[in-house]
């Protein structure tokens, strides 16, 4: 018996990396899982393949979480899917680094848009499913850099930032009606995202960390299953740092 | 054939815990009947359900007694 069987969960930018981990993860534990891509079609089908091949049921749906109609459809395709919503994992994220002096309005406006006004319509769209259900899960994807700072990625830090005000009013907002609302702050995960940085980048950054490794997706993805599980009843509101010591 | 305004004391009372006869068309659902902003938000889904309309955000800000209520919903029935 998995720990979320039973459960529908969305987990938006999951077609790689973090994201697809943390779909597969919520199938292993019995989940009903939508794939929710923007672009990459055929590496959310993967996931889908890959969670069916292992006896779980997943439905990778298009939508760009930034666009208010294209989330209402996505919450739209999973009711008539599946039939409830009981998991969000706002995962999606993109990255535009740059100095801030260097830093274009678009670079900034194209990251607010998809990792905290993205967090905030997903949000708003599950809500009204989850306040009927009288219980519900969200996860938001945060960072240690909203924590931290990090120079060259104001706009992402201001996002990831902006996140975990946002999981604290949201958990503040919906607690009386059995919804919890955390976030996770990933640390210097190994993805594709962190893969293109130079080795003396990632020496450096590894002299920061306490337990002296890269983090892989499947950490964070263990951190999500406990939020979105009973095992955490008891906690919301919350930023779970998952990254080796960086932050404390 | 129940009325509107039957109807909406019947999700009213379902919702809210009140006594029927605490649901009158002056009555304020934050003032009168116990409501705090989350329930009301959640009998104005409540009604889009039971009449099967869309209710918009900027209508649902108005709806602030049960008389508001019925009229709003009888105007959208027409």
């Amino acid at each position: 018996m998995g720990k979320l069987n039973g459960k529908t969960a969305i987990v938006t930018g999951a077609s790689r990396g973090i994201g697809a981990e943390i779909a597969k993860y919520l199938a292993k534990e019995g989940a009903r899982v939508i794939v929710n891509y923007s672009g990459s079609q055929s590496k959310a089908e993967e996931v889908v393949k890959e969670i069916e091949a292992f006896g779980g049921e997943a439905l990778a749906v298009q939508a760009s979480v930034s666009d208010a109609d294209s989330v209402t459809a996505l919450i739209s395709a999973t009711m008539e899917h599946f039939g409830s919503i009981d998991i969000l994992v706002n995962n999606a994220g993109i990255t535009r680094d740059n100095l801030i002096m260097r830093m274009k309005e678009n670079e900034w406006d194209d990251v607010i848009n998809t990792n905290l006004k993205g967090v905030f319509l997903c949000t708003k769209a599950v809500t009204r499913q989850m306040m009927k259900q009288r219980a519900g899960r969200i996860v938001n994807i945060a960072s240690i850099v909203g924590v931290s700072g990090n120079a060259g990625q104001a706009n992402y830090v201001a996002a990831k930032a902006g996140v975990i005000g946002l999981t604290k009013t949201t958990a503040k907002e919906l607690a009386s009606r059995n919804i919890n609302v955390n976030a996770i702050a990933p640390g210097f995960i190994s993805t594709e995202m962190t893969a293109d940085l130079p080795e003396e980048v990632k020496a450096q950054m590894l002299t920061q960390i306490p337990l002296a490794k890269l983090g892989n997706p499947e950490d964070v993805a263990k951190a999500v299953i406990f939020l979105a599980s009973d095992d955490s009843n008891y906690i919301t509101g919350q930023t779970l740092h998952v990254d080796g010591g960086m932050v404390m | 054939m129940t009325t509107v305004v039957e109807r909406v004391t019947k999700v009213v009372v379902d919702r809210l815990g009140v006594d029927e006869s605490e649901v009158k068309l002056e009555a304020s659902f934050r003032d009168d009947l116990g409501a705090d902003s989350l329930d009301v938000v959640e009998l104005v889904m409540e009604f889009e359900d039971e009449f099967d309309m869309e209710i918009s955000d900027e209508d649902a800000e108005k709806i602030g007694t049960v008389g508001d209520a019925v009229t709003y919903i009888e105007s959208k029935q027409g």
